[in-house]
């Protein structure tokens, strides 16, 4: 491409625009408003509305301002004589056939026909024959395609599912007056990604289908937040209407979210007026739940507390919060642990390998955009598209720009993108294949191996040595540790490993944190320190009494049959939640407030602080959870629990320099290993939709396919092993625990491993997210 | 295949079609018609690829696809030094109603095509061709995957063609039925495994075609005129027509006459002796319109056409365009609505549905003449038509939405009283054709 | 569903393109899928797509973009008459009107006996030869005025009862019934 800009002349305005830049930019340059609905400024350029057409000099035509590239000297008049001709013309065609039905059309008064038609249209129409009708299509539980006769064939949400989501599930069918927007016959439309087609979509055919009639846009006061769900950390708008909250859609941060959101930080908000939100304090006398009021509640809670620690010492409570709760919340429940003489205190529920851990927090590495720079990316255990669906996106716009994407994991799961080279090995074999690549990306580009590598892996297989060819071929490289990783038995050793072969690539080393503030959790000090016992120990060695913040035992740690045997056993088990949740184990509940309900901060895996403020008011009796805290540390007399506002809390404890507390580094030394038979082994994956309390209880995500309950994934070989079909039921067994579930053979997971996925009913009994395991005919 | 009358008369004047008996076909009886020489010799006396494409500009050849490109010029837009695949594509996707000559080529001259391709791979630096053929005519597309097998065990398609160095690869793609894919970009989409949708031009193929790779289309017919223009020499071909518009062109001749049929003349012979060649208007009537480019092209009246004579720059001042060369003839028992709701039709199935203008005015322009025909038209009418093919004309993706547009404008200019009568009184001036 | 036979010409097809490019053999899949059952199912598109390694809606855009494909089950014989005015000024018209009449169908409309579908086409290039009817996509018949008409009609009617043309005809009569 040649060096140095272009000039033109945009209505008479001078501008200066690259080489490869359209008119359009140039317009946009300038502020120059050009009326469009196929354009669109993340998606392939196609054309095919002609609503942007302008005046170029010298050209007989309008031309499309949004295909038409810049040159030296360009003229353009986007609101002449004949570009207004033009625009009139192209919108007097695409009315012809739309319904004139803005009055019940839930895109009224956000529809760019509507808007532009005030401008380009004509009052009366000049076309009386009979309009189009187009069927409409079921595309699942998020996208409303009820109304495809609105449709105006501008692809955007085509060339969303090719360009951006990276699987295409719509299409345009048939042709001329007879195309329709489509998904193939009898598909739904399952992208984790797919709300933003309801954004894209510039009339009414694609709606949002939970918020479909709900409310008038008009209507709603449109409130700033920060999505709670993984550490990405989007940014959000979210509309409420008097106390509700009707509808989530992106804020547009391009070094965050861009434009875009998943369909779990989309969706979620359905979730918060469940059934079994509470409302009340509640607690358990004797076996059954009454709802009092919050002063007895917190009596009971601040003695129950006071009583186990003057009986069994401060060792003898344990907190365990969520990585969901805000930075806030998580200051506050460390710090009534620690007042009380407690160092049990964590937020990471789902591993049970934490010994890695440094003292700082454990980051991304980088920041988001970046790794667009990186041109070989190592994900090391992540299931990346349900985990961090849209960073999984920022990989696959990378890869589309050539960076190569390498993978070691215990299932090959699609990501949508092309994977240069793959290593696909069961848990146990993670750590001796990372060695392996060690090894080979060291003679790959001539270097000696670290030796403690060199000893555990002294010949590397073919899929370690592709993948070292290709680290060693890079210039610049990342090593990313997903969520599986993290939640690995051999967590420090995958940490070590990795580590070492950063060093030794020069690769960057960061993590995909679980949970939409684990970085602030750390910042926080929600972690033990000293003799602290880290969550799995708290829970393996039971303590005397629990308070447990947002987090649900079958669901959210590591081995739900153990946390739910620990609180089984205690004395005292505070649950302090937005649900009705852990009667089962609990002696009282304390209603906190949602994300929507309460300020708070979270930190996201690049170490972005964000504070967001409640949108609406807490539900019946809830209260913010950081409140809630402080009145309990005032009631118990500790210090530390005068702050009056949010941010206060937040201030107490954010370091000054946030960047100076992320580090990736582990003093943990890499350590000999004899390899192990295995047996059948699990690997567990957290989908997207089960990953925390709120998205599990909204309803349109829990009916999305993503969401149906989890099967024995097998390879062939397995499932024909154990003399199974396809669909037969299997048990299986983990631990002392057992599920009963369907089995299925998938191709994408080697023989000697089991993909069945955690945090759902139906396998909460199991013993860990990995792990050797037994699968019988059921 | 259908069994070809006993001789096939293109005219006296005919170069690429003489000599053709429908049984003559075959890769030995084009050699003896002294085929492949020009590739023999361009192979043996190593002519350089841009002497090749010089001659093809000496010849005045014009794209006989419909859009009338100089060849020569096209080729020369090829990157020279482009690393990686580079690809010619040949056009021979006839489907623009009244044209019907291609088809001719690939079933009775089709190593004619192959032989021009081969050339036009070895100037370009292409090593990788395919022909694009209409999917409505299977056993056409049988005879050329046939031609294709005769080509590559002679040695002239494969590695190092007759021990020159050159190799060049060819494969006919065969069409399902789209007229659209006729479009050259669409038609590379097609080939692409896409719905054969026009790409939005720049870029041009010559930069981004098949593939993303730089490519050059071409219509069947003017591939095959390339072994006579390198055999006899550029000059001798722009000889055979006027400046400007060089070489001999076939005409389909269709409608009302009574040999329809297609006949090869020099560019530049007046319409009347087309006319008579094809035996006159049927049945003695007189002649009342003539489409003179195909369908797309803008109809002129019967005193219009006997004045001029068939070439791109007489038939353009004329009025329209000599197009693909289709020339429809109408007599006086013509009703002039019922011609353009046939082609009204043909547009809005046809249009692939891609860009408003189109999509929506196709559908606008036959609803309308339909209802005019049918005796429903109103007065403001003609000027409705008129605006809206206006509004498509010039602000769509690919020509379609302009060949739409153009036969309706013409029709009405040239027969607007015949469009009033119908409007006025329900019905036609004259019995309809059925 | 696709016979070894089928899958080898499918096969040959993707060997004319680019190793990459093996979404370029959809069309050649597609009509070969068709000359074995007769119309693209939902299932048989689902296994081209897996067999080119393309999103099964990109082959149903191909499949419903391109007018020879039969997205439904048709009669044995699909009749297609070009009546575009080239043909129709040289009788297409009249032809077409005696097909309708003979096989007592519309255009889109199968018989009861399941042997004919009849289809209206837009222009098939072959012009000169008008009235033009296309049988099953491949055999094209050519000057077919109204005597030609008949014979055809006898020859395949005849052929139909022998149980030749395509398959599925059975569905297709099934819903011509209702
Ligand atoms: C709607 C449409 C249909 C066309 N159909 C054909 C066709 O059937 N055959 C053809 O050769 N060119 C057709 N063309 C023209 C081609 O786009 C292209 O200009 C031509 O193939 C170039 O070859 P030439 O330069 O040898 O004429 C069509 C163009 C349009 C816009
Ligand atoms: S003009 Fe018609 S055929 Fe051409 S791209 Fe537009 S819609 Fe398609
Ligand atoms: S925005 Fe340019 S054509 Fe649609």
């Amino acid at each position: 491409m040649p060096e140095g800009l272009l000039n033109i002349e945009v209505d008479g305005r001078a501008v200066q625009v690259p080489h490869g830049a359209t008119v359009m930019d140039a317009a946009n340059k300038l502020g120059v408003y050009v009326p469009h609905f196929c354009y669109h400024k993340k998606l392939s350029i196609a054309a095919n509305c002609r609503m942007c057409l302008v005046q170029v000099e010298k050209a007989p035509k309008p031309l499309p301002a949004c295909a038409t590239p810049a040159t030296e000297g360009m003229k353009v008049w986007t609101h002449s004589e004949q570009a207004v001709g033009a625009q009139k013309g192209v919108m007097e065609f695409l009315l012809i056939n739309h319904p004139l039905d803005c009055p019940i059309c839930d895109q009224g008064g956000e529809c760019q026909l509507q808007d532009l038609a005030v401008g380009y249209g004509a009052s009366a129409s000049r076309y009386d024959e009979p309009k189009r009708v187009v069927f409409h299509k079921n595309l699942g539980p998020l996208i409303s395609a009820e109304e495809m006769t609105r449709c105006i064939h501008c692809t955007r949400c085509v060339r969303f599912g090719q360009e951006i989501a990276g699987v295409m599930e719509l299409g345009m069918a048939g042709r001329g007056e007879h195309a329709e927007i489509m998904a193939f016959v009898g598909s739904t439309v399952d992208s984790e990604l797919s709300g933003n087609m309801i954004d894209l979509c510039p009339v009414g055919a694609l709606t949002s289908k939970p918020f479909r009639y709900a409310a008038r846009t008009w209507e709603l006061a449109r409130r700033k937040s920060i999505a709670p769900h993984d550490s990405l950390g989007s940014n959000l708008i979210v509309q409420v209407k008097g106390p509700r909250v009707m509808r989530v859609l992106p804020l547009e941060n391009e070094a965050v979210n861009e434009c875009w959101l998943s369909d779990r930080d989309r969706f979620s908000y359905e979730g918060l007026d469940s059934e079994d939100r509470l409302t009340a304090p509640m607690v358990n006398d004797g076996g059954t739940w009454r709802e009092v009021d919050w002063q007895t509640a917190l009596e009971r809670v601040a003695d129950g507390l006071a009583g186990v620690v003057a009986q069994h010492g401060g060792s003898a409570l344990g907190v365990l919060a969520s990585p969901q709760s805000t930075l806030e919340e998580l200051a506050l429940a460390a710090r009534l642990a620690r007042a009380l003489g407690s160092e049990n205190v964590d937020y990471r529920l789902r591993r049970c390998d934490v010994t890695a851990d440094g003292d700082g927090a454990r980051w991304l590495g980088m920041t988001v955009p970046d790794i667009a720079s990186y041109d070989r990316i190592l994900v090391v255990g992540s299931f990346l598209r349900g985990d961090q669906p849209l960073f999984a996106h920022r990989i696959r716009q990378a890869a589309k720009k050539g960076s190569r994407v390498l993978k070691l994991a215990p299932v090959d799961d699609d990501w949508l993108m092309p994977i240069a080279a793959r290593a696909i090995v069961p848990p146990s074999q993670m750590a001796t294949t990372l060695a392996e690549i060690c090894v080979a990306a060291a003679e790959a580009a001539g270097v000696p191996a670290p030796a403690a590598t060199a000893d555990i892996a002294a010949a590397p297989g073919p899929a370690a040595r592709a993948i070292g060819r290709e680290l060693a071929a890079g210039t610049r490289r990342c090593v990313l540790l997903g969520a599986l990783a993290e939640q690995h038995p051999e967590a420090s050793q995958l940490h070590a490993l990795a580590q070492a072969l950063a060093d030794l690539t020069g690769a960057t080393l960061g993590f995909l944190r679980d949970g939409a503030n684990a970085v602030g959790a750390d910042l926080a000090g929600a972690r033990p320190r000293g003799a602290g016992l880290p969550a799995h120990a708290m829970l393996s060695d039971p303590r005397r009494a629990y308070v447990v913040l947002h987090a649900e035992a079958e669901f959210d740690f590591a081995s739900p049959p153990v946390a739910r045997a620990a609180f089984e056993r205690a004395d005292l088990v505070v649950v302090l939640s937005p649900w009705r949740t852990g009667t089962a184990y609990a002696d009282v509940l304390l209603p906190v407030a949602p994300f929507t309900e309460t300020s708070g901060t979270f930190v996201s895996g690049e170490g972005r602080v964000q504070s967001f403020r409640a949108v609406v008011a807490p539900k019946g009796q809830a209260r913010p959870g950081w409140k809630v805290l402080r009145v309990l540390g005032t009631m118990l007399r500790l210090p530390g629990f005068d702050a009056d506002s949010s941010e206060a809390v937040r201030d107490s404890v954010l370091p000054a320099d946030v960047a100076a507390r992320l580090d990736n580094r582990t003093p943990v030394a890499i350590a000999a290993r004899t390899a192990q038979e295995a047996g059948v082994e699990r690997a567990a994956d957290v989908p997207a939709y089960f990953s925390d309390s709120l998205v599990r209880r909204s309803p349109p995500l829990q009916q999305t396919r993503d969401a149906q309950p989890p099967l024995a994934r097998m390879h062939r070989s397995l499932l024909e092993g154990l003399g199974l079909v396809e669909g037969a039921q299997v048990r299986v067994r983990q631990g002392r625990g057992e599920a009963v579930v369907k089995a299925v053979a998938d191709a994408a997971v080697p023989p000697g491993v089991v993909r069945l996925a955690a945090a759902h009913a139906s396998t909460c009994g199991l013993d860990g997210l990995t792990g050797p395991i037994r699968v019988e005919r059921a | 295949m259908n069994a070809p009358s006993e001789f096939l008369d293109y005219g006296p004047d005919a170069v690429l079609m003489a000599g053709l008996t429908g049984r003559n076909w075959r890769l030995a009886d084009y050699v003896q018609r002294g085929g492949y020489d020009a590739l023999k010799r361009i192979l043996s006396e190593r002519i350089p690829p841009e002497q090749v494409v010089a001659e093809v500009k000496k010849s005045s050849l014009r794209g006989r696809g419909g859009a009338g490109f100089p060849t020569g010029l096209k080729w020369s837009f090829m990157p020279r030094n482009f690393p990686g695949e580079k690809y010619v594509v040949c056009n021979s996707d006839e489907g623009e109603p009244g044209t019907f000559k291609d088809r001719d080529i690939l079933r009775y001259n089709p190593h004619a095509l192959i032989e021009g391709m081969i050339i036009g791979g070895y100037a370009m630096g292409c090593a990788r061709g395919y022909n694009y053929i209409h999917g409505e005519i299977w056993d056409v597309y049988e005879r050329c995957e046939e031609a294709l097998r005769e080509a590559r065990e002679a040695g002239f398609l494969g590695k190092d063609i007759l021990g020159s160095g050159f190799s060049f690869e060819l494969f006919n793609h065969h069409g399902y039925g789209a007229y659209i894919c006729g479009e050259e970009t669409a038609l590379l989409e097609s080939i692409e495994g896409k719905k054969g949708q026009p790409r939005f031009k720049p870029p041009f193929p010559a930069s981004f075609g098949l593939y993303g790779k730089p490519t050059t289309i071409n219509n069947t017919e003017t591939f095959a005129s390339v072994p006579w223009i390198i055999r006899n020499g550029g000059e001798w071909f722009a000889n055979l027509g006027r400046p400007n518009n060089g070489g001999t062109k076939i005409f389909s001749v269709s409608g009302d006459v009574a040999r329809p049929g297609n006949y090869e003349l020099r560019l530049g012979t007046p319409f009347a002796t087309l006319l008579e060649l094809a035996g006159g208007v049927r049945g003695g009537r007189r002649l009342k319109a003539v489409i003179p480019g195909g369908s797309s092209m803008p109809v002129l009246p019967a005193d219009v056409m006997m004045a001029t004579d068939m070439d791109y720059d007489s038939i353009a001042k004329a009025g329209s365009m000599l197009g693909s060369g289709a020339v429809i003839v109408m007599d006086e028992t013509r009703c002039m609505v019922k011609c353009l709701l046939r082609l009204s039709y043909f547009y809005y199935e046809e249009s692939c549905g891609q860009c408003t203008p189109c999509r929506e005015g196709t559908g606008w322009l036959w609803r309308v003449v339909d209802r005019i025909e049918h005796g429903k038209g109103r007065p403001e009418d003609l000027d409705l038509l008129n605006s809206v093919a206006d509004n498509i004309q010039g602000r769509t993706i690919c020509a379609l939405g302009d060949a739409a547009a153009m036969p309706v404008r013409a029709f009405i200019k040239h027969f607007r009283d015949e469009f009033r009568h119908h409007i006025d009184h329900g019905r036609c001036v004259v019995a309809p054709y059925q | 569903m696709l016979s070894n036979d089928s899958l080898a010409k499918i096969d040959a097809a993707i060997a004319k393109y680019p190793a990459d490019q093996r979404q370029s053999a959809v069309m050649a899949a597609l009509a070969i899928a068709q000359d074995e059952h007769g119309w693209l199912s939902v299932p048989l598109m689902d296994e081209v797509a897996r067999r080119l390694g393309m999103p099964p809606i990109a082959v149903y855009e191909v499949a419903s973009f391109y007018a020879m494909y039969n997205l439904g089950p048709t009669g044995r014989f699909k009749l297609t008459i070009c009546t575009n005015l080239p043909c129709a000024l040289q009788g297409a018209s009249d032809a077409a009107a005696h097909l309708r009449e003979r096989l007592g169908v519309g255009f889109g409309e199968t018989t009861a006996d399941g042997a004919f579908t009849l289809k209206e086409g837009e222009c098939m290039g072959a012009c000169g030869d008008a009235p033009v009817v296309l049988v099953n996509n491949k055999r094209m018949c050519v000057k077919m005025v109204p005597d030609a008409l008949d014979g055809l009609v006898a020859e395949l009617k005849a052929a139909a009862d022998r149980g030749e043309g395509a398959t599925g005809a059975a569905e297709a009569k099934e819903a011509s019934g209702r």
